[in-house]
């Protein structure tokens, strides 16, 4: 179970949110051009790195606003949180814990909040 | 030497404590190189071995697992087996893998524990009995063994159920009766133990951290026991799968997320069937042991943390209890989740890639378990030759560019 500190409201718990997937996919601009390959690379495929992960969230039993977040998810840790219209933060200011990049974290998943 | 496991060997064993059991596999340190690497040491990985090895006669194979085989998905489901899918494609390949599964523990000579005591999805409103009946439709036209149960046909089968005193009324079921359950390490160890037999590798305890690719080619994998080589590399690594399919520059449709289970203490057997209900995101049956095992759905976003969120068992409870009253005060035991990697048309991927001598066996999503000796016997041919078996033919990756999808959200249990 996550908190996750909406923007608007404050720390709620995850189940008040929906998921919206990988961030910052844009929608190409050309897509009269696109041959069936590439435009299936847009609707199709997403990013799924076990790590640090840019994704969209929106306060779906709240203030029903979307939001960006960062959050590792190999331990399921949240990095950092930010509005639509804020630049995202580079991923060189987060450290990813994984040494291999199908390894397992030191400490697992939920526990990072005793550990620290 | 071949190990033979049968009435007379367990009581054998038996008087000498079992302590002189053999041992069902070796575990050697890794060759050089390889004709072929397995990547994942699960049910479909072992399987893939084995197959390659019986029905294809190459030898020189080695199967690499991270921890210890079976320890990943393989040991995380709830080990229901049906095919009751809804199109053509899918409803040929697990029930390939239904038809394996009857003869398995003689093939194997290893107990499966497969007991095909039926697979029932309730029906809880108007449109979930037209859609249902569409799907027994379709099963019957390509040979699947579906039926039609009607409330008292259910009330018979599963008393327990409550049926009309609760918020959405059970109208019927689709039944499968030659569905039901199997051990889940049965399938690992069997598996894992007659392709030792013939002359496969078992690494365990091995990571392997990345695919080495050369010119469009694929040249071997390094582990952390170094670096291995291959002509050929197939990777079954479910969860991880798309991870490492980026070390070998190549993209998938996947996404992983927790898929949780949990079972109950044991108690006296009461369910003597396999009762699911996607409506009210349900699904129950009941272990040799005794205990309830009870598959969640998955979680909401993408995580590698084999773990879920407590909602989402919740939210799985509170519908058991409604459905069967009687459980309302009983203990849950353990609860654990698997990172599984779902495609967005919820059908497998088995597939050739862009890098030659590199395959791919993933997107089982919420369903693997059903599929482990289909999945791998047709796994085992699209390697070996090069070219897809034509019951996985369908299930490649140019359908996510060409539009041919498979979509079988329908199919699942649960949500996801």
């Amino acid at each position: 179970m996550i908190l996750i500190n909406c923007p608007y409201c404050g720390e709620r718990d995850q189940s008040e949110f929906s998921n919206g997937g990988e961030a910052h996919v844009a929608r190409p601009e050309n897509s009269e051009n696109l041959n069936d390959k590439e435009w299936g690379q847009y609707v199709f495929y997403r990013d799924n790195p076990k790590g640090i992960f840019y994704e969209r969230w929106v306060h779906s039993h709240g203030c029903r606003k979307w939001f960006n977040a960062v959050r590792n998810t190999s331990t399921d840790e949240i990095l950092a949180i930010y509005k639509l219209n804020e630049n995202p933060p580079s991923k060189e200011s987060f450290t990813n814990t994984l040494k291999t990049p199908s390894g397992e974290p030191k400490v697992g998943s939920g526990n990072f909040t005793v550990k620290k | 030497m071949k190990k033979k496991y049968s009435i007379f060997t367990l009581i054998k064993n038996a008087f000498s404590n079992n302590e002189n059991w053999q041992k069902m596999w070796k575990s050697p340190e890794p060759k050089k190189t390889y004709d072929i690497i397995v990547v994942g040491g699960g049910g479909h990985g072992l399987g893939t071995a084995y197959y390659l090895a019986k029905e294809h006669g190459i030898k020189n194979i080695a199967v690499i697992e991270k921890g210890w085989i079976g320890s990943g998905n393989t040991g995380r489901n709830t080990t229901i087996i049906r095919s009751n899918y809804l199109w053509n494609e899918s409803a040929f390949l697990y029930d390939h893998s239904v038809k394996l599964w009857e003869n398995l523990s003689q093939e194997l000579n290893y107990n499966m524990m497969f007991s095909q005591r039926g697979v029932m999805n309730l029906a809880h409103n108007e449109h979930d009995i037209k859609e249902m009946k569409r799907r027994i439709s379709a099963n019957r036209l390509n040979g699947l063994d579906t039926q039609w149960l009607e409330t008292k046909d259910i009330k018979r089968l599963v008393p327990i159920m409550n049926t009309d005193n609760l918020r959405y009324p059970v109208l019927g079921a689709a039944f499968q009766r030659r569905g039901g359950v199997a051990r889940h390490d049965a399938v690992a160890w069997g598996f894992a133990m007659r392709a030792d037999e013939m002359g496969v590798d078992i690494i365990q305890n091995c990571e392997v951290h990345s695919i080495k690719t050369k010119n469009g080619k694929v040249e071997g994998v390094k582990t952390s026991k170094g670096f291995i080589s291959a002509k050929k590399v197939a990777v079954v690594a479910s969860g991880h799968t798309s991870v490492l399919a980026k070390t070998a520059g190549v993209r998938l449709p996947l996404q992983s997320r927790p898929l949780q289970a949990l079972v109950s203490e044991p108690i006296k057997p009461v369910i003597n069937t396999v009762v699911m209900s996607n409506a009210v995101h349900a699904y129950v049956s009941q272990s040799d042991k005794g205990e309830l095992v009870i598959g969640a759905g998955t979680d909401g976003y993408n995580s590698f943390t084999q773990r879920g969120g407590y909602d989402v068992i919740e939210e799985t409870v509170r519908a058991i209890v409604e459905l069967y009253p009687i459980f309302g005060k009983m203990k849950m035991l353990r609860q654990w989740g698997g990172i599984v990697d779902i495609c967005p048309d919820a059908s497998p991927i088995i597939s050739k890639c862009e890098v030659k001598g590199l395959y791919f066996n993933c997107g089982w999503g919420t369903g693997g378990f059903k599929a482990t000796p289909g999945s791998a016997n047709v796994f085992a041919h699209t390697v070996a030759n090069d070219e897809p078996h034509k019951i996985n033919a369908a299930f490649n990756l140019e359908r996510f560019s060409d539009g041919r999808l498979i979509d079988e959200h329908g199919a699942a249990a649960v949500a996801h």
